[in-house]
């Protein structure tokens, strides 16, 4: 068991991961890695009061997550693992080394990026950090729901409009 | 769906947020049924961040002047951002888990406030999941 979908996701928790994946997946544990939510007692609450009750949520910082990786990795039941943004994905792929896919499921539109997917909208910086990622040995793929299309980034970053 | 500054008696009293088209249709059931989708604002998140959420939100508060959002899953990112408006505004119902049952409860109950009508609506909207057959 352990993590089953290692996911970058600007929205954190929400329905796609709770029921979209959390329902297939089974999942029984979610580990949400933030910096700063895992440094905000209400942020915690928040996230934690959005999740059904029979999934146990955990939080950590980038440096905690990649401490405690392999107890996540060794629970017996299946979980998930998000991160905010990409650079924290690199940062946790880097640390642990024993990641063997990322799922960009979410990365909305702001100030800077440019469009890649429906879903998926990229600065530069963050198309280098994705390419680290891959260039970790890691695969790459972008896919928001589970019956969609995983596409690889390759493609994503060629900027394919769905 | 209603810009208009409330106030007066045909101003919006709630926001609707939830995924996909749903906030549109339920909004749109109510005015087949009764013709008051007028009380209604929908309010779309496709595509947008956590951030533009709440300020879409917080942006259609302000110029309506609603102070009840109806969101539609407890883990959704609208129910979040609400959440986080309402602890900043007090004053401010959210109403997560919306159904068609309630919006109309809370339409035709003009008589209290738009809060309290939405604290009213959702305990109808709660009777009005039933189950039948065996």
């Amino acid at each position: 068991m352990g993590i089953h979908l290692y996911r970058i996701d600007d929205r954190l928790i929400h329905g796609q991961v709770v029921v979209g994946w959390g329902q297939p997946l089974n999942a029984r544990f979610l580990v949400l890695v933030d910096d700063l939510v895992s440094s905000s007692d209400w942020e915690k609450e928040l996230y934690r009061m959005a999740v059904p009750p029979e999934m146990e949520i955990l939080f950590a910082d980038v440096e905690t997550a990649i401490r405690d990786h392999s107890r996540y990795a060794s629970d017996p039941r299946p979980g998930i693992l998000i991160t905010g943004d990409i650079a924290s994905m690199r940062r946790l792929v880097r640390g642990v080394k024993a990641i063997g896919s990322v799922n960009v499921g979410g990365v909305h539109h702001r100030a800077g990026r440019s469009p890649k997917l429906r879903y998926v909208f990229l600065t530069s910086d963050e198309e280098r950090e994705l390419r680290d990622i891959e260039a970790a040995g890691v695969e790459v793929t972008a896919q928001d729901v589970p019956s969609a299309r995983a596409v690889p980034l390759s493609e994503v970053l060629e900027g394919e409009s769905s | 769906m209603n810009d208009a500054k409330e106030d007066g008696p045909q101003a919006p009293r709630a926001i609707v947020v939830g995924h996909g088209d749903f906030a549109g249709g339920l909004v749109s059931a109510v005015g087949q049924i009764c013709g008051m989708a007028d009380k209604l604002v929908v309010l779309s998140m496709m595509g947008m961040t956590p951030e533009s959420i709440e300020t879409s939100i917080r942006d259609h508060l302000s110029r309506t002047g609603a102070r009840v959002i109806f969101t539609d899953l407890p883990a959704g990112s609208a129910t979040l951002a609400a959440r986080r408006i309402v602890k900043d505004e007090p004053g401010l119902i959210l109403v997560s888990g919306v159904n068609l049952a309630t919006l109309l409860d809370f339409v035709f109950n003009t008589s209290v406030p738009p809060t309290e009508a939405a604290r009213a609506a959702a305990e109808r909207g709660k009777a009005s999941l039933i189950v039948v057959g065996r």
